[in-house]
């Protein structure tokens, strides 16, 4: 039987990696999400699994530690909230060009600039949009639940590997403060050095033997010509992760007139609001994405001549409402509603913009 | 059943943690939980919150706008919170510390004198359990075997000596807790 | 010699003034745990400034830490910089206003861990600034995390079996590392948890901001200071543990003079 316990978001995600067989956690402290390295701390995976564990000088040196570990075929995890991961971005950049796999969790909080330790959403451009330089993309996953944020670190890796290319685990202060209750996973083995040889001796680092030419790890290439076909390349991945990775919740959608589009804490709110909503009498369901990159077009699309309008959720100015538009393709009416600076909407404040925005429109 | 709950008072009171124990009672008998604590460090020293759901459904949101039961622990949680107990929901509190009482006429108001108590204990650390006690007295939501699990498990083992004496607490608690104004008629026998 | 005793009455006594704030200190609480270092630190900057009569061409560079708030306590004109990233910043106001003075006031978190890079090359630039450093050994603002100051075997929420060197790395003399540098021309360390302490500490902020009157480069002052809050101790108990520890391994005076 699975072991279950009460915890943070952001203890379940620390626990998560260390029985997901990570290698190696490397980061820095920021709120709200310094609880994922003071649980590695305290829990000292290296006598557990051999997960070694270092607190970086910064962000920008702790994603560069991910860089040069995850190159050679190991599993690692960094982590961090808005302004560290817009550090982090550089070497997030780098590392999608040159195909390495890795997982980074960002737990948001408002911004901009240093802006404010509580829960925001407002990095969804900067996740799913590319954010650092280059054409790439980020696989980005957005938990809602503190269960989530702890079954995301196996699949994130999983994806991460699949596709040679970071993931990003979208969460915000809200869910990483947050205690749940929580089915903890079992413990995966480590892969062993000959098993990472086996598995990724064709590309990672792992130390040249004579039967092999050398693996390099680079982003960089000069002629133009070769660099296109890189990139040609790398698109090839990102639409197959388009076309096999979408994920997403739908929540009484069958019978709707209006869908309530969120993520993440958004999506916890809006579920308490289809229920207000339908004691109220109003046909309300949630489509709430787990992807947000890739981003689940399709579900939406399909209720686009059906409904009477959308409702984007966000704690921001409006971001992922760019993209419930450009699936709904102007067939149905798309509204947003959001906080901002570390503001959370109250289930009353979302029926409210519900009201006012599409229902009484009509 | 769903019951949303919102403790606040002073960083230090014990706020967070009576919310943790409550919570782990909740998953000992099986129901879903969750715990939305304030934090940062504009908590220190100041007003510490947490909203705690235990459901036998799936949970929908952590961050609510109305609760069943407030238990309020100084005058600025009485001030945020006081208009956020539901009609005929319940407002437990301490009324140390407490200038301007609740006025409310549709919910159940209840007493529960945790500081004093706390102190007639001769362990100010007791206080957090004293008031939880008094509040189970009126919702029973968790069974007592279930909160000495939820202890359990949410002490740390070098701490389970003290488990004991957390109980010791809650019974306190259980038979100091008044009613103050009384809507569904319930009945505490003092 | 007869020492004046001045009784409480006389105290309240219209026109007995014993001491006063500098006027560079706003009004209104600090957002300082009780007992906190940052305080009397803010107080001598000020006072020095105040007192060289350089207000009006001061402009402050406040970090990312407890102190994150520099600007608002500080009634002179402030920045407020990107976590480690005040020397740069401060490079960039000196180098459009050679003739303002400018000054940095960092933690060890800030200074010592994410900022080294930006510490080390404004140093080595001999940027003509004044970088007053903060260090209590631990991130406050964060709540308590290792910091590069550390001591060894000393717990931190992400050292919470002590600091281990031989995997966390020993705790950072920076400012003897920076004094190394041509470019520096003031090294120091003080600290500013008894009065005997904070005259000398005065003295240090005084000496290096005249240094940067005089155009003779970077000056570091190091400030040694309590965290009881991330070191878990009554202020007591905090500033005992300072004089036991810390200073042991971090030893007042100049280290360039
Ligand atoms: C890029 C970035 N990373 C992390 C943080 C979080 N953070 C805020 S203050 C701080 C440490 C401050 O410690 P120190 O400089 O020693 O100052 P103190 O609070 O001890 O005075 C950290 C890690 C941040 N604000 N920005
Ligand atoms: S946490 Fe430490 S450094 Fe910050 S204000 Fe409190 S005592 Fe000062
Ligand atoms: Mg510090």
């Amino acid at each position: 039987m699975k072991q279950v316990k009460l915890m943070k978001g952001n203890e379940a995600m620390a626990e998560a990696a260390i029985r997901a067989g990570a290698d190696a956690y490397f980061g820095y402290p920021i709120t709200p999400q310094s609880e994922v390295i003071e649980y590695l701390m305290v829990e000292e995976p290296h006598k557990r699994t051999g997960m070694q564990v270092l607190q970086a000088e910064s962000e920008l040196a702790a994603i560069n530690m991910v860089y040069g570990a995850a190159a050679c075929g190991k599993k690692v995890m960094t982590s961090s909230s808005s302004p560290g991961i817009s550090l982090k971005l550089e070497g997030i950049s780098y590392m999608a060009g040159a195909e390495i796999p890795c997982l980074i969790a960002n737990v948001m909080r408002g911004g901009p600039g240093l802006g404010t330790i509580q829960p925001g959403q407002s990095d969804y451009f900067q996740a799913t949009k590319g954010g650092g330089h280059g054409d790439y993309r980020l696989i980005t996953l957005a938990p809602s639940t503190v269960q989530e944020m702890a079954d995301f670190v196996d699949l994130g890796f999983e994806l991460a590997f699949k596709y040679r290319n970071p993931v990003m685990i979208l969460s915000d202060g809200a869910i990483g403060q947050m205690m749940e209750k929580v089915y903890l996973p079992n413990q995966k083995e480590r892969l062993t050095n000959d098993e990472i040889i086996k598995l990724y001796g064709s590309w990672a680092t792992t130390g040249k033997p004579e039967s092999r030419s050398r693996n390099i790890i680079t982003s960089l290439d000069l002629k133009p010509e070769k660099q296109e076909i890189h990139n040609i390349h790398l698109q090839e991945k990102f639409k197959a992760a388009e076309e096999n990775e979408v994920r997403f919740e739908e929540i009484q959608c069958e019978d709707a007139d209006y869908i309530l589009v969120a993520f993440g804490t958004s999506a916890r709110i809006s579920q308490k609001v289809v229920q207000l909503a339908r004691n109220k009498g109003y046909k309300v369901g949630l489509i709430r994405p787990i992807t947000l990159w890739p981003f689940p077009k399709k579900p939406i699309a399909k209720y686009a001549n059906k409904v009477k309008g959308f409702l984007s959720v966000e704690m921001n100015a409006g971001q992922m409402v760019e993209d419930v538009q450009l699936a709904v393709e102007g067939k149905a009416i798309v509204k947003h509603y959001g906080r901002m600076g570390g503001m959370i909407p109250t289930p009353a404040d979302v029926l409210n913009a519900l009201e006012e925005k599409l229902i009484s429109n009509k | 059943m769903t019951e949303e709950i919102i403790i606040a008072g002073f960083g230090g009171q014990g706020v967070l943690s009576m919310g943790k124990i409550l919570a782990y009672s909740g998953i000992m008998q099986d129901q879903d939980v969750s715990w939305m604590p304030s934090y940062g460090p504009e908590m220190r020293g100041g007003t510490a919150n947490v909203a705690v759901i235990l459901s036998n459904e799936r949970i929908s949101s952590p961050i609510l706008n109305e609760f069943d039961t407030a238990i309020i622990l100084n005058q600025q949680s009485m001030d945020k919170f006081e208009s956020m107990v539901k009609p005929g929901g319940l407002l437990l509190y301490d009324p140390n510390g407490i200038l301007h009482h609740p006025e409310r006429k549709d919910i159940t108001i209840a007493t529960i004198e945790g500081a004093k108590e706390a102190s007639a204990l001769k362990n100010k650390k007791t206080f957090n359990m004293i008031v939880m006690g008094a509040f189970l007295k009126i919702h029973p939501i968790v069974k007592m075997d279930n909160v000495h699990k939820g202890l359990e498990q949410s002490l740390p083992e070098r701490h389970h000596h003290m488990i004991p004496l957390n109980e010791d607490a809650i019974k306190v608690g259980m038979a100091k807790v008044k009613i103050i104004h009384d809507l569904k008629r319930i009945a505490v026998e003092n | 010699m007869t020492t004046a005793v001045i009784t409480p009455e006389e105290i309240i006594k219209k026109g007995k003034i014993v001491f006063e704030k500098t006027k560079l200190i706003n009004d209104g609480a600090l957002s300082y745990c009780p007992g906190c270092g940052h305080g009397v630190a803010h107080r001598l900057v000020m006072e020095v400034v105040e007192e060289m009569g350089i207000w009006q061409d001061t402009i402050g560079v406040a970090p990312v830490g407890c102190s994150v708030l520099a600007y608002e306590f500080m009634n002179i004109d402030m920045q407020q910089a990107a976590h480690g990233r005040a020397p740069a910043v401060a490079t960039g106001i000196k180098r459009v206003f050679p003739e303002k003075f400018v000054f940095t006031y960092q933690g060890d978190g800030d200074l010592a861990a994410i900022g080294t890079a930006e510490t080390i090359h404004a140093c080595n630039r001999g940027e003509n600034i004044v970088i007053i450093f903060v260090n209590n050994g631990i991130y406050g603002m964060t709540g308590g995390q290792m910091a590069p100051t550390t001591l060894s075997g000393m717990k931190s929420s992400t050292s919470p079996y002590g600091r281990v060197v031989e995997t966390m790395g020993h705790p950072l003399k920076i400012t003897e590392m920076v004094a190394t540098l041509p470019g520096v021309a003031y090294a120091t360390r003080q600290a500013v948890h008894e009065a005997k302490y904070v005259r000398k500490a005065k003295k240090a902020i005084r000496k290096a901001f005249e240094n940067q009157r005089d155009n003779k480069g970077t000056s570091v002052v190091e400030i040694v200071a309590n965290c009881n809050s991330g070191w878990k101790m009554t202020p007591v108990e905090s500033n005992k543990w300072l004089e036991e520890n810390m200073l042991a391994y971090f030893p007042l005076g100049d280290i360039k003079k």
